[in-house]
């Protein structure tokens, strides 16, 4: 027999009563954020590899097949292919599917559908055919796991045109990012931090989120500006506390966006400061780092007082896990560049 | 209950309601949803293509095409190495929970799966394994603290694939039946197939990896090449926790027909059976009439890997059911009927059990963990600059880091 569920929805009025300020972890928020979507919208199907019966690997779908039924969230055939390939399928008979690929390293086999189908149909139909396809993507390392878990393949999709490709850092920006990703009449790569999955925040369902294409400055400083995305953000906000007991100031700025990127908060920071550190856990070569840096240089180069410097996983395969420390980029590691940007 | 020689359509039938029990469906030959479902499941009770040689209560039992004798100098062999293979991965589970591997991934109730096909292989003969086939690399003669570093994390697999004829481990779902298939194509292309002295491969896959895209074209490569290679897929009858159901219709065995190549379902909790069948499918590999495909009938007796919760999807009377169909015990019922075992043995070989389980314990918690360099290494045949300026840069900081700190400097 299953083991209760940790989502017990009551069937009436669920919202009602109930504080709408709560502690959250990331899983629970997505979770809620999925639910909020089935719920508001019929046409909303969850799909993947043990989604259902079992609440998905972390949990994020626990309890939604149990009411919601499998025809809205279905344990699907392990293929990676099959899921994206009928999800567009699904999209172009009216349906908004949130696919869940079980970790970063299995979106390969539905990489040929990610991009040859779902990036492209629009385009190829010229607006005629829409594929609101969401596909959950748990990235990054940390958790110490084998091979193909720890990856984070997100500049391959930021390449693609016609995917628009977003990462959360937080339980807030899950709750919401996740349903302004369903509403999305792009197909969206969602790219989830999972080493950051159980770390807890506020979450306010009353509140009205930002936009979801759109960066955030989350802390303010004047001294270097340090952009980040997904799992980095938090090591770079705790880079920023320890800078601040040297007295220097970091602008930390979660991009949150990866494509279409939103650098009009990073380009402002950047005229201020003069310097900026980029941060993030993917290999540098022709990644969503570079990007960032080819920009700003056009956009700012008269305010620059240093070069662009970059902290990021090393251009090697993800090594073996007891590496995964060395090869992660850690506050140290930040904080050193921030030294070398303010030392020119 | 249906056999499935009278399945001749699969589901969804019109006027079969998809939850219909209706019996007079079945015997007209149109199963309902819920009778293929459970003839999926039939095992040495339901599948009359179920090749057993040896009962789950030990009674030898005789196969009009796959027979084979053994000595019981080799029946007490295929014991040792069961519990010895069952031991190892016990070890490695408790290692797991005792914080010294980060994740461990069970082979209980797949012993005699593994050391069936294990066994048959010959020297020459080549292994594609997926991640959870401790038992043919111990056949292959893998010591099992050579698995350890894949799971504690200081290694991607440790062992030399080509001197073992074992690949690596591979963890991506499916991948590497094309990867055996293209090496089968090659052991023909180097003219080693067509006589009693060729070579073969052997793929090693699940039964929620029949779903992937890679394992239907390894199974068209291979058929339209004529490829040496058996495809041996372990049907423990979950994909995590995915039952059967979520990935066939069809008993996995019959696929192989749509190929045109010959399919057999095995018990898989039956090693001499397993032995059987897997070396005819070798023999005919090795003499130029591969491909084949096996379906070895078995069940996941342990949870999916150490990190996953089987009570969240499966029920425990499936599991003592299973329990009594375990692959080592009727081998030891076997072998004490025919006398051909006594206490002497199985208490030696329980002793053995145990010095592998404190081996590998000490092993395990004294591995070193590779150095920074080692992120670097190998990634190109010609060592790339910019992965060189990335290692100098990254080993500068370390040491610079350790300097500072000696300082009391950051
Ligand atoms: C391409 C890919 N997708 C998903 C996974 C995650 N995953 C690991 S094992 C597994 C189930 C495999 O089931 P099966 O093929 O029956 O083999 P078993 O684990 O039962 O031996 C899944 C979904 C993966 N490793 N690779
Ligand atoms: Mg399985």
């Amino acid at each position: 027999m299953a083991a209760p569920t940790v989502n017990q929805r009551t069937t009436t009025a669920p919202e009602e009563g109930r504080t709408p300020v709560q502690t959250v972890t990331m899983v629970k928020a997505l979770n809620m954020g999925l639910r909020a979507a089935l719920e508001k919208d019929p046409k909303v199907v969850v799909m993947g590899e043990d989604v259902g019966k079992l609440g998905g690997v972390f949990r994020v779908t626990d309890g939604l097949q149990k009411d919601f039924g499998e025809q809205r969230v279905l344990d699907t055939p392990l293929a990676e292919s099959g899921i994206i390939g009928t999800a567009v399928g699904l999209a172009i008979r009216g349906f908004r599917p949130v696919c869940e690929i079980q970790f970063d390293g299995f979106v390969f086999p539905g990489f040929d559908q990610i991009v040859s189908q779902l990036a492209k149909l629009r385009f190829r139909s010229q607006g005629r055919v829409r594929v609101p396809v969401v596909v959950r993507i748990p990235f990054g390392g940390g958790i110490g796991a084998v091979e193909h878990h720890s990856e984070s393949p997100e500049s391959y999709f930021a390449h693609t045109a016609g995917l628009r490709v977003v990462a959360c850092s937080n339980p807030v920006d899950a709750y919401w990012m996740i349903q302004q990703a369903v509403e999305c009449d792009d197909p969206v790569i969602f790219f989830e931090p999972k080493r950051r999955y159980y770390e807890k925040a506020q979450l306010d369902t009353t509140a009205t989120p930002d936009p979801l294409f759109a960066s955030r400055v989350l802390r303010q400083g004047g001294s270097v500006t340090v952009a980040c995305y997904g799992p980095m953000v938090k090591t770079c906000l705790d880079a920023a506390t320890a800078a601040a007991e040297d007295g220097v100031e970091l602008e930390v700025i979660d991009l949150r966006t990866l494509s279409p990127l939103d650098l009009g908060p990073v380009f402002d920071s950047v005229r201020r400061t003069g310097r900026l550190v980029l941060a993030s856990e993917a290999p540098s070569e022709a990644s969503v780092t570079a990007e960032v840096a080819a920009r700003v240089q056009q956009e700012c180069f008269y305010s620059l007082e240093a070069p662009v410097l970059r902290v990021t996983g090393f251009d090697t395969p993800y090594p073996p896990s007891k590496l995964e420390e060395e090869f992660l980029p850690d506050l140290d590691r930040v904080l050193h560049a921030v030294d070398r940007s303010l030392a020119f | 209950m249906s056999s499935p020689e009278q399945w001749t359509r699969p589901v969804g039938q019109p006027g079969a309601g998809p939850r219909s029990t209706d019996i007079t469906a079945a015997t007209a030959g149109t199963p309902t949803r819920d009778q293929v479902i459970a003839g999926l499941r039939a095992t040495s009770e339901g599948g009359a293509d179920l090749v057993q040689l040896l009962t789950p209560e030990g009674e030898r039992v005789h196969h009009p095409e796959f027979d084979i004798e053994v000595t019981p100098d080799e029946l007490r062999g295929l014991y040792r190495d069961m519990v010895l293979v069952r031991r190892a991965d016990r070890e490695g589970n408790a290692l797991q929970r005792q914080g010294q591997l980060g994740i461990w991934v069970p082979l209980l109730g797949q012993e005699a799966a593994q050391i069936g096909a294990g066994r048959a292989m010959r020297p020459a003969d080549m292994a594609f394994p997926s991640y959870r086939e401790h038992g043919v690399a111990w056949c292959r003669g893998i010591d099992p603290t050579q698995l350890l570093g894949i799971f504690r994390g200081t290694d991607h697999g440790s062992w030399d694939p080509l001197d073992t004829r074992f690949h690596l481990y591979t963890i991506v779902i499916g991948n590497q039946c094309l990867n055996a298939t293209g090496y089968a194509m090659g052991q023909r292309f180097e003219g080693k197939v067509g006589d009693d002295d060729g070579e073969a491969t052997i793929c090693f896959f699940g039964d929620g990896a029949t779903s992937q895209g890679d394992v239907h074209e390894a199974m068209v490569w291979a058929s339209v090449y004529d490829a040496p290679v058996v495809f041996y897929c372990q049907n423990n009858q979950w994909a995590i926790s995915e039952p059967l159901e979520r990935q066939t219709r069809v008993p996995l065995y019959r696929r192989a027909a749509g190929y045109g190549f010959p399919g057999i379902r095995v018990d898989g909790n039956d090693v001499l059976a397993c032995l059987a069948v897997s070396r005819w499918a070798l023999d005919e590999c090795r003499h130029g009439n591969g491909p084949v495909l096996i379906e070895a009938f078995t069940y996941r007796m342990d949870a999916h890997t150490t990190s996953d919760d089987p009570t969240r999807y499966r029920l425990s009377d499936e599991l003592e059911a299973w329990k009594l169909k375990d692959p080592i015990e009727r081998v030891r019922v076997h072998l004490v009927k025919q006398q051909w075992a006594d206490q002497d043995f199985f208490d030696s070989v329980q002793a053995e059990a145990d010095e592998l389980a404190a081996r590998l314990r000490e092993f395990c918690v004294s591995m070193p963990t590779p150095g920074p360099e080692r992120i670097f290494s190998e990634v190109y045949a010609e060592e790339s600059p910019q992965v060189r300026a990335q290692r100098d840069e990254f080993l500068d900081y370390v040491s610079g880091f350790a300097d500072a700190h000696a300082g009391g400097e950051h």
